[in-house]
């Protein structure tokens, strides 16, 4: 019995909410952690305090952010087993290996160390230290790798095939897994966005403090390790985006063509769309302002080849359907136990397809009395949203060129040294803090909305990969999980925005902005319960 | 390469090792937070209890993490089949866990007394909670718990919330309780000073005689019950359909494994007379026996238990033949070569870099005075 359609739909909010509420926390990890490297490297090679307190400083946001980025991070893999029991069976011999070498290899490394770099700075030399931090900063980046190489394998399933003995994919080459085009590609833009809103994060604080004339020299050089950290980044992640685009596996296609609303197939070069609104139900794009030949040499880096429209992958798409078919039929006869070279021969032919076959399953238990109306609708299925997509792409790419600008104009005015005056500039930068946030959501939802209607690209549609739940268990879990989260946001955006306010001299070394300098009597022993 | 029967024995330890590495490490963790508001009555010194773990509990909790990771892919279908039948169960433990990481960091964010206090309930109940939940989910393997499998190895659900709280689950939750109540007690009886010391000492001794008696209950509780026994089961050294076997049922038969190596009896034995050692050795005041007294009781008792099932991991009451074994609800023979190889690798390096963190971070706690610590 497959799941109830409101479960399955439950289910995916759940894990949509869950996940995208996890990465408001993740790109401050990634990105101040190597921040949090650079300040302490200088701090230990010139022996500047100012480096260390930059360090200590940035470190309580790191550490008040990273809390909900481990307590968010748990949810995730309780509810693959959860919410997802078949998807777990169906694809674990794969999926699991890149998430158990994450715990082991990076987790672990992670947060052994992030205690020593609260805790440790009364206990360990300057380079220890400063190991410690280079070894979390290592750890929560290895983590994002682990992750990615299993989400990338969600968009181009290499290296598996399905075994019918055990009734689900196999590992057959892990080395394809690693080394899947696709999961290096997302895992570069992705940490590079973490560098990106990261250092908007430390610039428009230091903005916010420069325009307030406090702890200006505290200020200045923080500016100064973000404006150069986010111009390389935000330089990688537009390369790396671009990477993206490039069309390996089913999925990637499908979601090429929604995100740039292609309903036919163009002649090589193929336009690109600036400007139109997708309309699903008519199959064209209204309004629309084409650019000629750019999405040809985008996507296939070429001028000769073709980028395969929606209608067309339609069906395509409906013809493996009636292939994968064949494919069930012979699944169906392997499972009685006629195994007979024939009936595998079958099987092997069309195997490839047999996710396709699984769409039926939303339409027909039995798969293979599907009838025509059911087949044509079943191709229809694997079409996303147009709409949906097509803006969101756009919105994070404008995103994308407008940090670009902050970065570049940061960099040369702080070159010029004539960065005070700007105050244009300052302000634009302070209340561009939560826009990196709203690229990084939008992303990842153009990549997992656009990977609908399957959890495994081509191999496990998303209607059979959830637990057949009852839906009064999702209620319970969605209510619990909305009342904690949303009291522990409010409570994180309380105390970093408290920290904030409060500055540097949070540190109590008596030599920041709101202190009296020469009351050393009020400062507090450096305890280690004090971080 | 080693074949896929030695293999799935070998993954079978090492699913044991990893949570036996939780519950020596993070148990203390959840012990010491459940003891919290027991062991320090003042601020200042609930402030040193949390100042015992506060460095190192995150690391602690990646095993728990890692074994579930490793759980995902060695055992896929244990992990799918154990996180949605006991969906309820494992949602409560989640919520109890978030309350640690925000707990442990922003409880010294601010001055207000109320707020301090409004965190350690939260790192109490984090720590208490899980304890029991676990205890609880290890008691419903040996009632079984309600799921089957249908030809394509989906999971299908027979039970309600209400019947993972049976009478025999909850007394395991209990045990699970008192066992990492000890080994907390045993923890802080070793790291901290004065006063905390004296409870933590207490506590130890209670819970050392609590858990040996509890755990010898649990035994005799369990040889009345009746136990599954796998009867048929294709070669094991290839892949097998889960599900594609006979098992029947037997009274006591979850004692089953003892009657046919006796000399295993010495792991339940040893886990009572460990639990009684840590009483002894807390009320001799010898810190370091203690924590190891009351770390064997606790592999001692999880060994006990997973010997106990062996080679079922996660008996089914729906229907029996669903019963997932460590044969049939593995990964393909590649997949666990490979894990191994990744175990080898890392285990080592995880072992030495936290063994040189807590070296670090060693030293008595000493209680601060009333003010300093912000």
């Amino acid at each position: 019995m497959i799941p109830a359609a409101d479960v399955v739909e439950l289910s995916r909010l759940q894990f949509g909410l869950t996940a995208m509420f996890h990465f408001l926390f993740v790109p401050l990890t990634l990105g101040l952690s190597w921040i949090l490297v650079i300040c302490e490297s200088v701090y230990v090679m010139t022996g500047q305090q100012v480096y260390k307190d930059m360090t200590r400083f940035w470190g309580k946001l790191f550490g008040i952010n990273f809390a909900m980025g481990i307590t968010t991070g748990i949810t995730l893999e309780f509810q693959f087993g959860t919410n997802w029991a078949y998807y777990s069976h169906y694809v674990g011999d794969i999926f699991g290996v890149p998430l158990a070498i994450e715990g082991m290899m990076a987790f672990f490394l992670e947060s052994t160390f992030v205690g020593l770099f609260f805790f440790g700075w009364d206990r360990l030399s300057r380079k220890q230290h400063l190991l410690v931090t280079f070894l979390v900063a290592l750890g929560s980046n290895l983590s994002a790798l682990w992750i990615l190489i299993a989400n990338g394998w969600m968009q181009n399933p290499v290296g598996a095939d399905f075994n019918y003995v055990t009734m689900r994919m196999e590992l057959t080459s892990i080395g394809q897994v690693f080394f899947n085009p696709v999961a290096q590609a997302k895992f570069v833009h992705t940490v590079a966005a973490g560098y990106v809103a990261a250092s908007m994060f430390v610039l428009g604080v230091s903005s916010w403090y420069l325009l307030k004339a406090r702890d200006t020299g505290f200020a200045i050089r923080s500016f100064a390790v973000a404006a150069g950290f986010g111009l390389a980044s935000v330089c990688s992640v537009i390369v790396l985006g671009d990477e993206s685009g490039y069309t390996a596996g089913e999925v990637q296609k499908v979601k090429l063509a929604a995100i740039e609303a292609e309903w036919d197939t163009a002649p090589a070069p193929a336009p690109f769309t600036a400007i139109g609104i997708p309309n699903q139900k008519e199959q064209r794009t209204d309004y629309a302002i084409k650019i000629p030949y750019v999405l040809g040499l985008i996507s296939t880096r070429s001028v000769d080849q073709q980028v395969t429209g929606i209608k067309d992958l339609r069906l395509e798409h409906e013809a493996r359907i009636r292939h994968g078919m064949t494919a069930y039929a012979a699944l169906l006869k392997l499972q009685a136990g006629d195994t007979s070279p024939a009936v595998k021969a079958q099987f092997e032919a069309a195997k490839k397809d047999l996710g396709f076959a699984l769409l039926l399953k939303k339409y027909t238990p039995n798969v293979l009395d599907a009838s025509e109306t059911q087949i044509k609708a079943a191709a229809g299925d694997t079409i996303p949203q147009v709409l949906p997509l097509f803006l969101s792409f756009r919105l994070m790419v404008g995103l994308g060129f407008l940090f670009l600008f902050i970065f570049s104009a940061s960099f040369y005015f702080l070159a010029r040294r004539n960065l005070a005056p700007q105050r244009w500039l300052l302000r634009l930068i302070v209340w561009s803090i939560p826009l990196p946030w709203v690229a990084i959501e939008t992303g990842w939802f153009v990549a997992e909305y656009g990977r609908q209607p399957w959890t495994i690209s081509g191999i496990l549609p998303t209607r059979l990969s959830a637990s057949a739940l009852d839906a009064s268990q999702l209620h319970f879990s969605m209510f619990g999980l909305l009342a904690i989260y949303s009291a522990l946001f409010v409570i994180e955006m309380f105390l970093m925005l408290k920290y904030i306010r409060i500055g540097p001299a949070a540190l109590h070394t008596g030599r920041y902005f709101g202190e009296t300098t020469n009351d050393t009597s009020a400062l507090p022993a450096q305890t280690a319960a004090s971080h | 390469m080693l074949d896929y029967e030695t293999l799935k024995l070998i993954w079978w330890g090492l699913v044991g090792v990893l949570l036996i590495g939780f519950a020596l490490t993070g148990g203390f963790d959840l012990g010491v937070g459940a003891l919290l508001p027991l062991m320090g009555r003042s601020d200042e010194e609930r402030g040193a209890v949390v100042e015992s773990i506060v460095g190192t509990w995150e690391g602690n909790q990646t095993w728990l993490i890692t074994a579930g990771g490793a759980l995902f892919a060695a055992w896929p279908l244990v992990y799918a089949a154990a996180f949605s039948t006991l969906y309820g169960a494992l949602m409560l433990m989640l919520f109890a866990l978030f309350l640690r990481p925000v707990g442990f960091d922003y409880r010294d964010k601010l001055k207000d007394l109320r707020w301090r206090k409004a965190w350690d309930i939260g790192l109490c109940i984090g720590g208490a909670v899980p304890a029991l939940i676990i205890g609880v989910a290890f008691g419903n393997l040996f009632t079984g718990v309600a799921f089957a499998l249908d030809n394509t190895v989906r999971v299908s659900y027979g039970g309600v919330f209400l019947d993972l709280l049976n009478p025999f689950a909850l007394f395991c939750g209990v045990v699970s309780l008192a066992m990492l109540l000890m080994h907390g007690a045993a923890f802080l009886h070793l790291r901290t000073e004065g006063a905390i010391q004296l409870r933590a000492r207490r506590a130890a001794i209670i819970t050392g005689v609590t858990t040996a008696a509890l755990f010898a209950v649990g035994g005799m509780w369990l040889a009345q019950r009746n136990g599954l026994q796998l009867l048929q089961i294709g070669d094991v050294n290839t892949a097998l359909r889960p599900g594609d076997k006979t098992v029947g049922m037997l009274a006591g038969g979850w004692l089953h494994n003892y009657a046919l190596y006796p000399r295993t009896w010495l792991l339940p034995l040893l886990g009572i007379a460990a639990a009684l050692l840590t009483a002894l050795s807390a009320w001799r005041r010898w810190g370091w026996a203690t924590l190891l007294a009351s770390g064997s009781a606790v592999t001692a008792i999880i060994v006990t238990a997973g010997w106990s099932l062996f080679p079922f991991v996660l008996p089914s009451s729906m229907d029996p033949a669903s019963s997932l074994t460590l044969w049939d609800a593995v990964s393909s023979q590649r997949t666990l070569g490979i894990m191994l190889i990744v175990v080898i690798i890392f285990m080592p390096l995880i072992m030495l870099y936290t063994t040189w963190v807590y070296r670090v971070m060693r030293g008595p706690i000493r209680v601060s005075q009333p003010g300093a610590g912000y």
